[in-house]
């Protein structure tokens, strides 16, 4: 079989583009769950997020605008859910698959006039001498912003959580709600606070699904995206480095099998096809093997309610 | 995933069960339901079925109710879509995916006196008709003018699951395509989904990665067509026009009619004259529409493509007409042979020239 066809840098900078979305999605599930809240309504802020962005960006021309708008969207339709579950205090797994219902729903209304048209295209990064550069240039310093914009967020979120005061106090929350509560901190205000976040993010990665990975509306196009994102937070055992290495894993594995397949390769391809969701379970079953490092990750309030009751 | 669309499911009937449950199945209006696989703003196979509706709704005004669940997934859930939907008093339901077949007969078995109407499948009883377009005349035309206009002589086919239908469109488009251009190339790409507009643009991709200059696609989105307009390639619209995403890009496109039949059911039933049939209509019925040509085709290729289309509504040419050997290189028609609908139903196999291996 001949693979000198097989254009690795390509592959490469496809496979980017098809784990940016689950990356961003997944690391603001994962800055929730650290929270003590479990919010399985990814995908409907995804797909929310996809429809604003999409609306934002043809309406103004700008795709930085457009991303903007992603963002808020998932952010506002994210109140809901933190609203219902912290101050009425729903059943957090109950909410959040309403949320991913209510999401696909709401987005297919609103976007029902935006069919059929062009966003505008977010530039590439060009730095002159650097992106000319062969195979390190196109491999490192061509993509559109925001894939930039993700990686630094991880590494923000990583800071955020382990360097710094205020996620050492929103960690608290998600360990142990009541010390926190006993210690002075608003527990709700820091869970909104963080379901917000989650929200924008998953909005974010929604608005690259419609602007940049498929640049077009079309009802629930973001096809389950949201539910590989919760799965790959628990894959990455709640730390953010590890949520890159999942969602390249399963960008790569997805866009290896496709490439394959237009190569020719006689693999069949139902066994590619599988693949990316076989290896994601076989690492969930090797990370979980051991049952006391397992839960010894797992934020021990994660989707448990709070109510201050004293 | 699966689960989520379960529940939106169970949650869209719940709806559609509380207009429909007040009105009762006789006396009143003919009620017809519609289950679909994926959502109606798909732009493809699912929104040309509600085209179908629509036109029915239009044909009947008041004396005929129509409903419908959208995506819907194949296998035992749609089982139970089914089932709440005949219990609420409809009279004739289309279940419009391939997947449905089983669940369609489970169903039907359950209630005799409702009519069902399977689309693409091939297992029929009293009460269960079949329906399908022979989309592989579509297919050949656009796999002629794919031949013609290629200058890699590489194609690229974004493929769906290994079922007949998908199986039939390969074959056509690639003799035809062959028939014009001996060099040509199939690279097929199977994606295991109707619906992922991601990995559908993934898939075009990897296949433009690949040297193809020409997409295309049995899968329902306009995904593909987007990212051949984007990287300057050409492609096919798929079930309904898609030249608003690819302008530049759309050729032509195999175009789904099901309107006039869906009218010509519903009628049936009002009439008392329904029975359990086999329909199997084409460009001459009218049930295959052939997109307008792009204005990027020349000429003589326009009439080449426009002359197969007519010979193919008359009848006078069909697609599979021997010589055509299998993948193996074994005979599969003899010189000037046709191939009979019962073998194409079930077709499972390659044609000779094809490579890669058909997964099962």
């Amino acid at each position: 079989m001949d693979f000198s066809s097989l254009n690795a840098v390509a592959m490469i900078v496809l496979l980017i583009g098809a784990a940016t979305p689950i990356l961003l999605a997944a690391i603001g599930e994962l800055v929730v769950e650290k929270s003590g809240v479990l919010n399985l309504g990814v995908e409907g802020m995804m797909i929310i997020g996809a429809v604003t962005g999409f609306i934002a960006a043809t309406t103004t021309g700008s795709p930085m605008l457009g991303f903007v708008g992603g963002a808020i969207g998932g952010a506002v339709v994210s109140m809901l859910f933190a609203f219902l579950t912290q101050y009425l205090l729903s059943n957090q797994v109950a909410t959040g698959l309403a949320l991913t219902m209510f999401g696909l729903g709401m987005a297919a209304l609103i976007g029902r006039n935006y069919n059929g048209i062009k966003p505008p295209r977010a530039e590439r990064l060009d730095v002159p001498g650097l992106s000319d550069f062969p195979i390190l240039g196109e491999l490192l310093f061509s993509h559109d912003p925001i894939i930039y914009f993700s990686i630094v967020l991880v590494f923000a979120v990583w800071w955020f959580l382990n360097r710094s005061r205020a996620g050492l106090v929103l960690r608290a929350c998600g360990e142990n709600h009541d010390a926190a509560h006993s210690l002075g901190y608003n527990v709700q205000l820091i869970r909104f606070g963080a379901i917000m976040f989650g929200g924008a993010c998953a909005g974010l990665g929604g608005a690259y699904v419609s602007l940049i990975r498929v640049p077009q509306w079309t009802e629930g196009m973001t096809a389950g995206v949201g539910w590989i994102a919760l799965a790959i937070v628990v894959f990455a055992s709640w730390k953010p480095w590890r949520v890159i290495l999942g969602a390249y894993m399963f960008g790569g594995i997805t866009i290896l099998q496709l490439s394959l397949q237009a190569l020719g390769i006689s693999i069949s391809g139902a066994y590619l096809s599988m693949t990316p969701y076989v290896v994601t379970i076989v690492v969930l079953v090797i990370m979980s093997a051991d049952r006391k490092r397992a839960s010894l990750n797992a934020p021990a309030c994660l989707g448990r309610s709070f109510h201050a009751s004293h | 995933m699966k689960f989520t669309k379960t529940l939106a499911a169970a949650a869209a009937m719940g709806f559609a069960l509380a207009g429909a449950a007040t009105a009762g199945s006789h006396g009143g209006p003919v009620k017809a339901g519609f289950i679909y696989v994926g959502p109606i703003g798909d732009l493809g196979w699912t929104w040309t079925h509600d085209q179908g509706r629509l036109a029915v709704e239009a044909e009947f005004g008041d004396a005929v109710e129509t409903s419908y669940v959208e995506s819907v997934p194949e296998g035992a859930d749609a089982e139970r879509v089914m089932t709440q939907m005949a219990r609420s008093g409809v009279d004739i339901i289309f279940t419009t995916s391939f997947g449905y077949m089983d669940p369609t007969i489970n169903v039907a078995e359950n209630f005799p006196d409702v009519a069902f109407e399977h689309a693409t499948g091939y297992k029929r009883s009293e009460n269960v008709s079949t329906y399908s377009a022979r989309f592989y005349e579509g297919r050949h035309v656009i796999g002629l003018v794919a031949g013609a206009m290629t200058e890699t002589n590489k194609i690229g086919y974004i493929a769906s699951f290994p079922i007949p239908e998908v199986v039939r469109g390969i074959n056509a488009a690639y003799l035809a395509a062959k028939s014009v251009n001996p060099d040509v190339e199939f690279k097929i790409v199977w994606v295991y989904t109707w619906f992922d507009p991601g990995k559908e643009a993934d898939a075009a991709n990897a296949l433009i990665e690949q040297g193809v200059d020409v997409i295309m696609q049995h899968t329902d989105s306009p995904a593909a067509m987007t990212i051949a307009e984007e990287k300057g390639v050409f492609a096919f619209g798929q079930a309904s026009d898609m030249s608003s995403f690819g302008p530049n890009a759309q050729l032509s496109g195999v175009l789904d009619v099901w309107g006039p039949y869906y009218v010509e059911r519903v009628r049936a039933v009002m009439d008392g004259t329904w029975e359990s049939t086999d329909t199997w209509h084409g460009i001459g019925d009218g049930m295959v529409g052939i997109a307008p040509f792009s204005d990027k085709i020349p000429a003589d290729v326009q009439a080449m493509a426009q002359a197969a289309t007519d010979a193919l509504a008359a009848g006078t040419l069909h697609p599979f007409t021997g010589p055509i050997n299998k993948q193996d290189g074994s005979v599969w028609l003899a010189d000037g042979e046709i191939a009979d609908d019962g073998t194409l139903a079930g077709l499972n196999f390659y044609v000779e020239g094809i490579d890669g291996e058909l997964p099962n």
